[in-house]
C-alpha cells in the first residue's frame, strides 16, 4: 500500500450565499493518478483553487506530505513540490517556449538581483544548467524540440497544452495537478497526453490529481476516481466501482435527462 | 481568480530571440559609436550624447517597470529628482566622489520607489497610473517646499566636475560608461529568473504564483529597480547640468519618458535605447524644421515648447494605434523577424 500524499478534509467554501464546496474530504495516494469528476459547477476547479491557495476555505484542512497548506501563501506551493496546469492554458504569450518552461523552475533558482545584472559566473551557470535540465527532462518527453525557441503565441492548442505540462514538470514536482488536460484535444492527442501522464507517474514517481470531463480517458488511466456533485463528494473509489455507483449515474444522467 | 489580469497588452513580444552573433555585433557597434563621438562630433554633439545617455538610463528603468512588469507609472521623473537631489546633497555637504553619489542616488530612489510602489500591489493599469501621479506631485512638492535642504525653486548649484582632467569629454565617457553598464545589466536581468518573473507577473499573475513567484515582492522590486535607474540618471543629470531644481522633474518630463518607452518599444531594451534617442533628438529636429519653414521675422520658435507636448502626446497615441511594438517593431520587420501573431494575441 502506498501512503496518501495529499489529504483534504472537511473543506467548506462559500461565495456569498453559494456553497461551492461543502465538507469535501478526499485523499490522494502517492504515485497514483486520482481523477476528480463531476458535472459543470460541481466545484472541481474550486477544489483545485483551494489546494493552490487562491481561495480561502471557511473550514477544513489540506495537508500535503504532513504540512498544512492552507496557512501558506499560494506562491509557496511550488517550493513544496506542487505544480499545476490550468483549464484555459495559462502560458505567457510574451515569452518563448523555453522561457515559459524555465519559469516552472523559478522556485528552485537562486540567482540574486545583482548576480543577474552581471550575468557572470553563477548566474550564467545556473541558466546553462537549467537549459540542460530542461532539454533532458521535459523537452524530449513532450516532443517540444521543434518549438523550443519559438514564441508561444500562435502555436497550436495541443502544443500549448504540452508546453504547460512541461512547465509544470520541470521542477520535478511530487504532486502534479492537471485541470482538464484533455479538454479540446482531438482523440489522437488525448491518447498521447494520457500516455505522457502515465509515463510521468510510472517513471518519475509523480502523483497526479486531475480534473476532466472525458470519461473514456479518465476511466482508462486513473487509479482512483472522486465524484463531486453540487460541492459534495458523492462517490470515491476505483473507476469501475464509481461507474457502477447509482448516485453517480443519477448525477450524470439524471441531471441531464 | 481565474480572471486574466488587466495588464498592458504584451508589446514587443512574440519574436524569436535575436541571433546572439547579431546581438554581440550590435553591442560592439554601439560601443564604438559611443567612444568615437568626441572624435568626430562637435562640443554640441558631445553634449547631446551625454543627454541621450542619461535619458537611455532613465528610459531603460521605466521600461523595466512599465514595459516588462506592466506597472504603469507616470511619476518617473520624480525618482530622477530623488537621485539628483540625493547626489547633489552628498556632493555639496560631504564632498563625496561621483561614483559614490551615483550609488547614493540609486539607493535613495530605490527606497522612495519602493514606498510609492506599494499601490501597485493592490491596483492595476490606469488606477495605478493615477496613484503614481501622487508620487510625482508629492515629491515635486517636497523638492519645492523643503527650502532649507533643496534650496526651493532656485534649487542647488553644483561645482564643475573634472574627470581625469579631460573636462566635458571625460564626463561624457563616464556617462556613456554608466549608460552602457546599466543597459547591459538590464539586458542580463531578462536572461534570468528575475526578469522572467517580471514578465510572468505582467501577463498572468495567478499563473506566476503557481510557479512560485511572490507577486508582491516581484512588483515592488520591479518598481524599485525602475526608480533606481531613474536615480542614477538623476544623479548624472545633476552632475551634467550642475544645477538641480524642481522644474526639471515635472509631469511633462515623466510623460517624456513614458513616450520614450512607448515609441521605442515596451518590454524591449533595444526599444528603450531607440526611444530615448528618438525623444531626445526630436525637439532638435523640430527646431531645424521650424527654422527651415519660418519666414523672416515670424516668431515660430516660441511655438516650439507647446508643440513639444502636443507631439509627445500624439506620438504615444499614434504608436499605440499603428505600431504597439514601437520602433523595435520597425527594426524587427526590417530584419524579417516579425511573426505578426502577437498583434492578435488578446486575452
Amino acid at each position: 500500500m502506498t501512503s496518501d500524499i495529499l489529504v483534504v478534509s472537511g473543506v467548506d467554501v462559500t461565495f456569498g450565499g453559494i456553497r461551492a464546496l461543502s465538507d469535501v474530504s478526499l485523499s490522494v495516494p502517492e504515485r497514483k493518478i486520482t481523477a476528480v469528476i463531476g458535472p459543470n459547477g460541481a466545484g472541481k476547479t474550486t477544489l483545485f483553487n483551494v489546494i493552490s491557495g487562491f481561495y480561502k476555505a471557511n473550514s477544513g484542512s489540506v495537508t500535503f506530505a504532513g504540512t498544512d497548506l492552507l496557512s501558506q501563501p499560494a506562491h509557496t506551493r511550488s517550493a513544496n513540490g506542487i505544480s499545476r496546469t490550468f483549464q484555459n492554458i495559462a502560458l505567457f504569450p510574451g515569452m518563448t517556449v523555453a522561457e515559459n518552461i524555465k519559469l516552472g523552475a523559478h522556485a528552485q533558482l537562486r540567482t540574486s538581483l545583482f548576480a543577474a545584472g552581471l550575468y557572470l559566473g553563477p548566474a550564467a551557470k545556473e541558466e546553462r544548467e537549467l537549459e540542460e535540465r530542461m532539454d533532458k527532462t521535459v523537452i524530449e518527453l513532450l516532443g517540444l524540440q521543434d518549438n523550443r525557441d519559438s514564441s508561444v503565441s500562435g502555436l497550436p492548442y495541443g502544443t500549448q497544452k504540452r508546453i504547460e505540462l512541461a512547465r509544470a514538470l520541470i521542477s520535478g514536482p511530487r504532486l502534479l495537478m492537471l485541470d482538464e488536460p484533455f479538454a479540446g484535444l482531438p482523440t489522437t492527442e488525448k491518447a498521447t497526453m494520457a500516455a505522457q501522464i502515465r509515463k510521468v507517474v510510472d517513471e518519475r514517481g509523480v502523483t497526479v490529481l486531475l480534473i476532466d470531463h472525458d470519461m473514456e480517458s479518465i476511466m482508462g488511466m486513473s487509479d482512483q476516481v472522486v465524484v463531486l456533485n453540487f460541492g459534495e463528494v458523492i462517490a470515491a473509489g476505483a473507476p469501475a466501482d464509481v461507474q457502477a455507483n447509482p448516485a453517480v449515474i443519477e448525477a450524470y444522467l439524471g441531471a441531464e435527462a | 481568480m481565474t480572471a486574466p489580469s488587466q495588464s498592458l497588452p504584451a508589446a514587443a513580444s512574440g519574436t524569436k530571440p535575436l541571433d546572439p552573433r547579431i546581438e554581440t555585433i550590435s553591442w560592439i557597434l554601439l560601443v564604438l559609436v559611443m567612444i568615437s563621438v568626441p572624435v568626430w562630433g562637435s562640443i554640441y554633439a558631445v553634449y547631446m550624447a551625454c543627454l541621450i545617455s542619461i535619458n537611455v538610463i532613465a528610459t531603460v528603468g521605466l521600461n523595466i517597470t512599465v514595459g516588462y512588469a506592466g506597472l504603469l507609472s507616470i511619476g518617473h521623473s520624480a525618482f530622477l529628482g530623488v537621485g539628483a537631489y540625493a547626489s547633489a546633497l552628498m556632493w555639496l555637504h560631504l564632498g563625496t566622489p561621483l561614483a559614490v553619489n551615483l550609488v547614493i542616488g540609486a539607493v535613495a530612489a530605490f527606497a522612495i520607489g519602493l514606498v510609492f510602489g506599494i499601490p501597485a500591489l493592490r491596483i492595476k493599469g490606469v488606477y495605478l497610473a493615477i496613484a503614481t501621479l501622487a508620487a510625482q506631485y508629492s515629491l515635486y512638492f517636497v523638492f519645492q517646499q523643503w527650502t532649507s535642504v533643496t534650496g526651493g525653486d532656485r534649487g542647488l548649484s553644483l561645482p564643475k566636475i573634472d574627470v581625469f582632467g579631460f573636462g566635458d569629454t571625460g564626463f561624457y565617457y563616464v556617462v556613456a560608461f554608466v549608460a552602457l553598464i546599466a543597459t547591459l545589466a538590464a539586458r542580463n536581468l531578462f536572461r534570468t529568473r528575475i526578469g522572467r518573473s517580471f514578465i510572468a507577473v505582467r501577463e498572468k499573475d495567478y499563473a506566476a504564483q503557481v510557479l512560485g513567484i511572490n507577486v508582491v515582492s516581484t512588483k515592488l522590486i520591479a518598481f524599485g529597480i525602475g526608480a533606481a535607474y531613474a536615480g542614477i540618471a538623476g544623479a548624472l543629470l545633476a552632475a551634467f547640468l550642475r544645477i538641480v531644481n524642481p522644474d526639471q522633474f515635472t509631469l511633462v518630463s515623466s510623460v517624456f519618458f513614458l513616450a520614450a518607452v512607448v515609441v521605442g518599444g515596451r518590454g524591449s531594451i533595444l526599444g528603450s535605447i531607440l526611444g530615448a534617442l528618438f525623444m531626445t533628438l526630436m525637439p532638435e529636429f523640430l527646431r531645424e524644421i521650424i527654422a527651415l519653414v519660418s519666414i523672416e521675422g515670424a516668431d515660430l520658435a516660441s511655438l516650439l515648447s507647446p508643440l513639444r507636448e502636443i507631439i509627445f502626446g500624439s506620438l504615444i497615441v499614434l504608436f499605440l494605434i499603428f505600431e504597439p511594438r514601437g520602433l523595435v517593431g520597425f527594426v524587427d520587420r526590417a530584419l524579417g523577424r516579425s511573426e505578426n501573431v502577437e498583434a492578435r494575441q488578446e486575452h
